[in-house]
């Protein structure tokens, strides 16, 4: 039986692996990819915190977090379209009209 | 077998839930050319029944749909508030989607439905429940954010406001999996009764990455990043919406999470978030030149001067945030309805020389502005004044001395910036020729209730402030 610290691991390298790519990638649907990967990061140490506790809502959660990302994915793509349909380009750099 | 009972006690979230489906239904049946008038009608008269629903529910406080959600003083405050805000944004709109050629009945539909996310994460009791409301109400106002279509600003905003804001919301789901993981469950009061028998590191974890995550919903820094530009590029109206709505519903979730779960080691956490908000807030509304990117800045201040009052702590602190939160939403719908107004077509006014000579040009426009600003300094006889006093006053009662030393220099460098406005209007002579279009009927009202408001509340803050008393009492009972 592998250990649970063995998933939490992983799922922290997975998290930290989407943030890193949503900080220095430079395509926003590469970005937008980065975020998915942290949602399902997230989705691993629920499974894992439910299979140690012997409580089954943590599965259903990630079924919750899976609809929510969905949802997420459609209102983002579409963003992305209609940006990318102003300015013709999709490197977050360029989109720049408002200084940070 | 659900009881009857737990639907009343959801009926406010039902009820926006069926109107927004209603506009969204009779939307396409319209034409091009209708301007979408009669849909801001019936998104209206849903956002006053969920008021009067919410005003309903207090003869049916309790727990509802196992312990999902909890109807409380507490929560009813925050519907009611929410309800609100809603409403006079709605009224707030008529005339400016009109004269933005936004023609796309959605919009309405979008607020309603997302006033339904922050209703919830008023009164979920659960964390998953509390991130899936989250979302609902998040990803409403992304879209709203870009509801200038043509406008490539508008547009950029919108972007830039989903790609930070999902980030910022998988911390929070983080969180929850952390405290998922420490405690074995999501209910708040079941992690509160085992968080009272010590705390393991991981939910130490979990408080943190949570406040990560709510923390970009209020924008406090050091999240604060995204307020300004998004609040530049987004439809001024929006900005009312999303500058009160999502932050008064964070601020009570944060108040549940913080408070009824007794969680441990926020304190610091919440201090070092205070003092930056405050300071970083109003440095940087010090030189900006337009007017919305000032108000951005400035609600990032706002939002410090209320963390000062989460760390005083317990019921007095808890009441003095549920005030503030009451009268920043009255001053600042207000005060982002009159930029909506001046903004003109396409937003092209909105810079501190266009208002410059408004005290001649429009003097009834130019005295609300005023009221409005007096108010986000402090001055008193406006809301703002007595939201500020009770802050500071509950900070004084915790003995955190040094917070309300910063938190009093923060808003003598604040009044600067107000002011600069109020001089802009009255001591200026215009730069160039900005036309005043005649105040619509619609707009007229929304601003008198925001007026209204903040005058009530800066003269007879009794009511509420009893009101706010007695929720804090049920939260940390």
């Amino acid at each position: 039986m592998v250990p649970i610290s063995y998933y939490l691991v992983l799922s922290a390298i997975l998290f930290a692996c989407g943030v890193l790519g949503f900080l220095i990638k430079r395509n926003v649907i590469t970005i937008f990819m980065s975020i998915e990967l942290m949602l399902n990061a997230v989705n691993l140490s629920f499974v894992a915190f439910a299979s140690y506790w012997q409580a089954l809502s943590g599965q259903v959660f990630v079924f919750f977090v899976m609809v929510v990302a969905a949802a997420e994915a459609a209102v983002g793509l579409a963003i992305i379209i209609a940006v990318f349909r102003t300015r013709q380009t999709l490197n977050p750099d360029r989109v720049n009209l408002l200084k940070l | 077998m659900i009881p009857s009972t737990d639907y009343i006690r959801l009926l406010p979230e039902l009820i926006l839930i069926v109107f927004g489906l209603l506009v969204m239904l009779i939307e396409p049946l319209l034409g091009e050319h209708n301007n979408r008038k009669g849909l801001g009608a019936i998104a209206l008269m849903g956002a006053v029944l969920s008021i009067l629903a919410s005003f309903y529910q207090t003869g049916y406080e309790g727990a509802a749909f196992f312990d999902m959600i909890h109807v409380d003083t507490f929560s009813i405050f925050f519907h009611v508030l929410i309800g609100l805000i809603a409403a006079v944004v709605i009224l707030a709109s008529f005339e400016y989607l009109n004269l933005q050629q936004i023609r796309y009945g959605e919009y309405y539909g979008l607020i309603l439905l997302s006033s339904v996310g922050m209703m919830l994460m008023s009164s979920a009791v659960e964390l998953v429940l509390i991130f899936i409301a989250l979302e609902i109400s998040s990803i409403g106002t992304y879209i709203l954010a870009g509801f200038r279509r043509n406008a490539p600003i508008s547009i950029e905003s919108s972007m830039k406001y989903f790609l930070l804001g999902s980030f910022a919301t998988a911390f929070f789901l983080y969180g929850v999996a952390l405290m998922f993981g420490a405690t074995g469950s999501t209910s708040v009061y079941t992690i509160a009764t085992t968080l009272a028998q010590g705390a393991t590191p991981l939910a130490y974890v979990g408080i943190a990455l949570m406040f990560v995550g709510l923390g970009f919903k209020v924008a406090s820094a050091p999240f604060h990043i995204w307020t300004p530009d998004v609040y530049e590029g987004a439809p001024a109206p929006v900005v009312a919406f999303m500058s009160t709505g999502p932050k008064a519903a964070a601020f009570a979730v944060l108040l549940r999470v913080l408070f009824a779960t007794e969680a441990p080691g926020w304190f610091w956490l919440i201090w070092a978030s205070a003092v930056l908000s405050m300071t970083l807030g109003n440095i940087g509304a010090l030189v900006q030149n337009n007017v919305k990117r000032l108000l951005a800045y400035s609600s990032i201040a706002q939002a410090g001067y209320i963390l000062v009052a989460f760390a005083a702590a317990k019921d007095i602190g808890i009441s003095a945030v549920i005030f503030y939160a009451a009268a920043y939403a009255a001053m600042n719908v207000g005060a982002f309805a009159v930029a909506s107004h001046l903004a003109n077509v396409g937003e092209k006014y909105v810079t501190l020389d266009d208002y410059a000579g408004l005290g001649r040009r429009a003097p009834g426009l130019a005295a609300v502005l005023t009221i409005f600003m007096l108010s986000l300094i402090g001055i008193p006889v406006t809301g703002g004044f007595l939201a500020k006093f009770y802050v500071f006053q509950a900070a004084m009662q915790s003995h955190l001395t040094g917070l309300v030393i910063i938190g009093v220099i923060n808003s003598a460098v604040a009044a600067y910036y107000y002011l600069r406005v109020i001089v802009y209007m009255y001591m200026r002579e215009p730069q160039r020729d900005v036309p005043v279009l005649k105040m619509p009927f619609a707009l007229g009202v929304s601003l008198a209730a925001c007026l209204a408001a903040t005058i009530y509340l800066g003269v007879l803050p009794g009511r509420i402030l009893d009101y706010a008393m007695a929720s804090a009492r049920v939260l940390v009972r």
